[in-house]
């Protein structure tokens, strides 16, 4: 599929003048006999914000976790068709997938920093890369915590234990701790749904900076914050792509009946 | 697409305020139908008491604008439509700007008849009545496209708005000769010309409302287009 390809109801290119950093092809994925996920051809625009949302069970989770290949931790989990990150199948043999999980970072719902301090959670990744240059550390958990708007709050407790953070700022250092190893994309999969409405607004102010340097894919069943945070939306149900659009078209005039009545609340 | 999937939200308490407004507009719309037919029955029967029942009801128009954006801006705040929803709170919005404007202009109009005038004057207001029933028309099938939003008896109330304008200038033309023939008349003849220009400005507030309720349908901004263009927008 090519851009040229994607055209809303209006014949408008949905994704013109945008580079592509993900492309699915005809992915189809089944745990076992059931096929959680059916053909699904998408594109992902480099450096923007891509939300996916839908009701329960429609498979949003599932597809997010096929762009970093979390969903080969899953035993019975068998997938069909490609992805491709920058024009290469992630599911190819040669692939290293330690290193493509680095290129694709992951944040989940329920933050999860290590049971170390502030600095060593956004240190981490790097130490396994094998840095251990001091500065170098130094400088890297300074710009990654300033990167996840963290730094103010923590630069004078570095060494303080990161279980003493409130939810939002241990959800901004897990991000810092993400950015640190520099990665190209960001999953989010509902990023604030654990956290408070304002440290809710602070992440999403946050997702509008990083969007400058990554390209971001974030599952929300939030439909207000898909519609705040995110340049387009994909609406998926029952494991099919019902619709992906420019995300004002998407809350002002979606093209499916099916789109128009989640949006709505009239079902979902 | 289903224009008026009205009924079926999750929450019963958010399809009541649909409703709700819904409701109101359209008893908003009634009322000031009944203004410009009494504004007009006026004119034409020289009843003052009826042009003063109009005069006094335009406060009732007023309060119907406030009450009903009220609700609008609570149904924003409240439940942050989207899509369709979002699209028909906006329009309720725009229309009952333009309605509670229909309304300051029969006000206008009922003022007129509060004028006396003489039997050789009678006989200009029967031009003024003509071009004030094909107006009421247009406003009473506006209203009626918007209750159903029906974008073709939308677009037909946009085509007669010509129709209007053309009355106008005809009403105009022979209101400028008796003028200039008897210019002692000219104090009353404005007046009757002022209730003309009144009627051609509701026309081109219910051809506002039927571009609203295009709009909404098709889910594409039509205001300013030409004829042309609308009409393909309401055919696609």
């Amino acid at each position: 599929m090519t851009t040229q390809q994607i055209l809303n109801s209006d014949n408008e290119l949905v994704l013109a003048n945008e580079k592509i950093k993900l492309e699915v092809n005809d992915l189809r994925l089944f745990y076992g006999e059931s096929q959680a996920l059916k053909s699904i051809n998408m594109l992902i625009p480099e450096k923007r914000v891509t939300a996916f949302i839908g009701p329960s069970g429609c498979g949003k989770s599932t597809l997010l976790r096929c762009f970093n290949r979390m969903n080969d931790l899953v035993d019975i989990c068998r997938i069909e068709g490609k992805i491709l990150l920058d024009g290469q199948n992630i599911y190819d043999k040669a692939v290293d997938v330690a290193e493509l999980r680095r290129q694709v970072g992951m944040v989940f719902q329920k933050p999860n920093p290590f049971p170390k301090t502030i600095y060593e959670n956004v240190a981490y990744g790097l130490r396994l890369q094998g840095v251990n240059d001091r500065r170098v550390l130094d400088e890297v958990v300074e710009s990654s915590l300033k990167g996840a708007a963290l730094w103010n709050e923590v630069k004078d407790r570095l060494h303080d234990n990161a279980f003493g953070l409130s939810g939002g700022q241990q959800q901004r250092l897990v991000i810092a701790r993400a950015i640190a190893i520099e990665p190209e994309v960001l999953l989010l999969d509902e990023p604030a749904s654990a956290l408070d409405p304002i440290s809710t607004l602070k992440i999403e102010e946050l997702i509008n900076e990083l969007k400058e340097r990554y390209t971001i894919v974030i599952v929300t069943h939030n439909m207000q914050q898909a519609a705040r945070v995110s340049d387009y939306t994909a609406f998926m149900y029952m494991g099919d792509l019902i619709e992906y659009d420019a995300t004002n078209k998407m809350f002002t005039n979606p093209s499916q009946q099916q789109t128009e009545d989640y949006i709505t609340g009239r079902f979902g | 697409m289903d224009k008026l999937n009205l009924t079926k939200h999750i929450s019963s308490q958010f399809n009541d305020e649909i409703e709700q407004v819904r409701n109101h507009i359209m008893a908003m719309g009634g009322l000031i139908e009944q203004q410009l037919s009494d504004a007009l029955n006026a004119i034409s029967t020289s009843n003052a008491e009826l042009a003063q029942q109009v005069i006094a009801n335009d406060l009732l128009v007023n309060d119907w604008e406030i009450k009903i954006d009220a609700e609008c801006t609570r149904i924003i705040a409240k439940r942050q439509p989207a899509a369709s929803d979002l699209r028909l709170i906006l329009t309720i919005i725009r229309a009952i700007s333009d309605l509670e404007r229909i309304g300051d202009e029969a006000e206008r109009i009922a003022k007129v008849a509060l004028e006396s005038f003489s039997s050789a004057q009678q006989d200009l207001l029967v031009n003024l009545e003509n071009m004030g029933r094909h107006v009421a028309q247009m406003l009473h099938d506006v209203l009626d496209a918007f209750a159903r939003m029906d974008v073709e008896a939308a677009l037909a109330v946009y085509k007669e708005d010509k129709k209007v304008d053309r009355e106008y200038e005809a009403i105009t033309r022979q209101l400028m000769t008796y003028m200039m023939e008897d210019p002692r008349s000219i104090p009353k003849i404005m007046n009757v010309l002022w209730s003309a220009r009144s009627l051609e400005r509701i026309g081109d507030r219910c051809k506002n409302i039927s571009e609203y309720v295009i709009s909404f349908v098709k889910g594409r901004d039509v205001r300013h287009s030409d004829e042309d263009s609308l009409e393909q927008n309401v055919r696609s």
